[in-house]
């Protein structure tokens, strides 16, 4: 059996989601068994910084037309590689990079990209999320062929990966894809911010966010009052702010930011994956929510089951009661 | 242009979802039913490329058993021009291969400018069913889009990327995008749209006819409830008790306050 884990450059370095997704390729088999695959145009420094780590062995996928990042160029670089090296699994991190590619790239060998991974368990059986976190999916793939697999960010710890002991840096090679620019169909552009950020979520002691639960917009100041009494920041999740109830810039989670603080409040937050991985890091964790079954649960501390609009009153005047 | 948009009937948000007996896969007796999100945004921007150019055509797509022909509808009574149901019993037990090979075969003989579908499904959320639909029909892609301009040499696209970055991308058409929630808003459809949605084209195809391969790579062995992360404590009693005793809670045993 051999692993092919395919890593992810962000800023010059290899990023962390990568690393988490060795910890699952470790899962599957020893590091001997695990290649680590850089691409780009240059991967002199990724594939050093790739071969202090548990692995097996590590391969630079070099060509000019591997910068910038396109779904052609990766699909078509890994496709050769993968056909040389023949493995028994191929793993990635599920990054938003990697949802762009590889389940074309799987498609190509007839398989299906077993995406997003939160558990791997003996078989191998690959655990996923179903209905937005509200239920928990075992796959196994059926048939022949390199097996794809991401690994969700936050899922596998990275940190126990350094402990491993190392027999020294593994050896690196270089593999040269043969790519034609008239096979990049796609012209990107430079990466930009969006908007200027004002509100800064990720200093804030204490957090309030609200969720799909509140309604309407004209509901907010029930929030907004809470916050105030706790000397919270306001928080959302992504659809308020895709409904321009509350400015992007205080969105919490995959596509917003990520926070840390000793107070997260959550309000009609059902706890979406893409939710949770800005915020499961706060110190204290409360969820007030008409679903006992919320996702949200399974990561609060403490928990209120019920209407917002009965709750959120009720303890706006039990924090202020508490402060006289 | 001619666009498709692919969209897929899911669970409704609001709708408690129960393992079925054998625990293969939900109950889908007393399910409310509704349209993905991601593909309502699809199809937002569908109906406002049109609107904007002034001339075209929106088509949508959906797989599915009988139930999906009330998601078709709204789809229809939001300002599609008409629709092909792709009619299909076993939904659930093929994989994103399986469905992406059903609905590259329904679309191929339309020859679109443009696919869009939402970027991932909230029931089973693979997020694939666009980049496989792309790698079918052998057309460039792009996913979590947010907007999209026609230009003289194809389409200009904004990507959302981690963290706040975005990117413009340029392609050529026939191309395929998935769009991401909130870069348009969504309409409602009015009385007047729902009435004439009633006499547009909904033309139906079965899955046999489509000839698709429907023997799973993946297979879904068993579902079940996430185990807890944490020991959470939930606080009873009325509302104000409950709040009560979460202040007390977060005063003395978390001291946060």
């Amino acid at each position: 059996m051999s692993v092919l884990l395919v890593l992810e450059e962000s800023r010059g370095r290899i990023n962390r989601p990568s690393w988490e997704a060795l910890a699952a390729a470790l899962q599957l088999g020893p590091a001997e068994a695990v290649t680590a695959v850089v691409i780009g145009a240059q991967t002199e420094a990724l594939a050093a910084e790739a071969a202090q780590k548990p692995v097996g062995k590590v391969i630079g996928v070099e060509h000019p037309l591997l910068a910038p990042y396109t779904a052609d160029g990766f699909c078509l670089a890994l496709q050769q590689l993968i056909q040389n090296e023949s493995p028994t699994q191929v793993v990635f991190p599920h990054t938003y990079q990697v949802r762009d590619y590889a389940p074309a790239l799987a498609c190509r060998f007839g398989q299906v990209l077993i995406g997003d991974v939160v558990a791997i368990e003996s078989g191998p059986v690959f655990v996923r999320q179903l209905m937005q976190g509200r239920l928990n999916g075992s796959y196994r793939r059926s048939g022949d062929g390199p097996c794809f697999v991401s690994v969700q960010a936050g899922a596998f710890r990275a940190d126990t990966l350094d402990a491993q002991p190392s027999s020294g840096p593994a050896p690196i090679t270089t593999f040269t894809p043969t790519l034609d620019a008239t096979q990049i169909r796609t012209k990107p552009g430079e990466p930009f911010r969006g908007s200027e950020q004002t509100v800064d979520l990720g200093s804030a002691q204490r957090i309030v966010s609200v969720g799909r639960g509140i309604k309407e917009a004209d509901k907010l100041p029930l929030v907004k009052e809470l916050a105030s009494a706790l000397g919270a920041e306001l928080g959302a999740s992504r659809p308020i702010c895709d409904n321009g109830w509350l400015p992007m810039e205080r969105q919490v989670g995959s596509s917003g930011q990520t926070v840390a603080p000793k107070l997260y409040l959550a309000v009609g937050i059902s706890g979406a994956i893409q939710h949770l991985v800005g915020m499961k890091g706060s110190q204290c964790i409360v969820a007030i929510n008409k679903d006992p079954d919320a996702p949200i649960f399974e990561v609060a501390d403490y928990g209120i089951v019920g209407d917002l609009f009965e709750v959120v009153p009720a303890l706006t005047e039990a924090v202020k009661a508490a402060q006289q | 242009m001619k666009i498709i948009v692919a969209i897929k009937q899911v669970p409704d948000r609001d709708t408690p979802v129960r393992i079925a007996a054998g625990g293969k896969w939900i109950d889908e007796a007393d399910l409310q039913w509704a349209m993905n999100e991601p593909d309502a945004y699809a199809l937002e921007e569908a109906l406002q490329l049109k609107e904007k150019s002034g001339a075209g055509e929106v088509i949508v797509m959906s797989a599915g058993p009988q139930r999906v022909g009330s998601t078709i509808r709204e789809a229809l009574a939001k300002g599609a021009d008409r629709a092909i149901h792709v009619m299909c019993d076993d939904l659930a037990g093929r994989d994103a291969l399986g469905v992406a090979r059903l609905l590259a075969a329904a679309i191929k003989p339309e020859n679109p400018d443009l696919v869009l579908t939402g970027l991932q499904s909230e029931d089973l959320g693979w997020g694939q069913s666009g980049v496989i639909l792309a790698e079918l029909l052998g057309l460039p892609h792009s996913t979590l889009i947010l907007q999209v301009e026609k230009t003289d040499a194809g389409l200009k696209v904004k990507r959302e990327l981690e963290e706040g970055w975005f990117q413009f991308i340029e392609m050529p058409t026939p191309a395929v995008l998935t769009i991401q929630s909130g870069g348009t808003k969504l309409r409602y459809a009015t009385l007047m749209g729902i009435k004439k949605a009633k006499t547009k084209e909904l033309r139906t195809v079965s899955a046999a006819e489509l000839g698709a391969d429907a023997a799973p790579v993946v297979v879904l062995e068993q579902i079940a409830a996430p185990k807890k992360q944490k020991s959470t404590q939930i606080l009873q009693g009325s509302p104000k008790e409950a709040a009560a005793a979460l202040v007390e809670k977060l005063k003395t045993e978390a001291r946060v306050l």
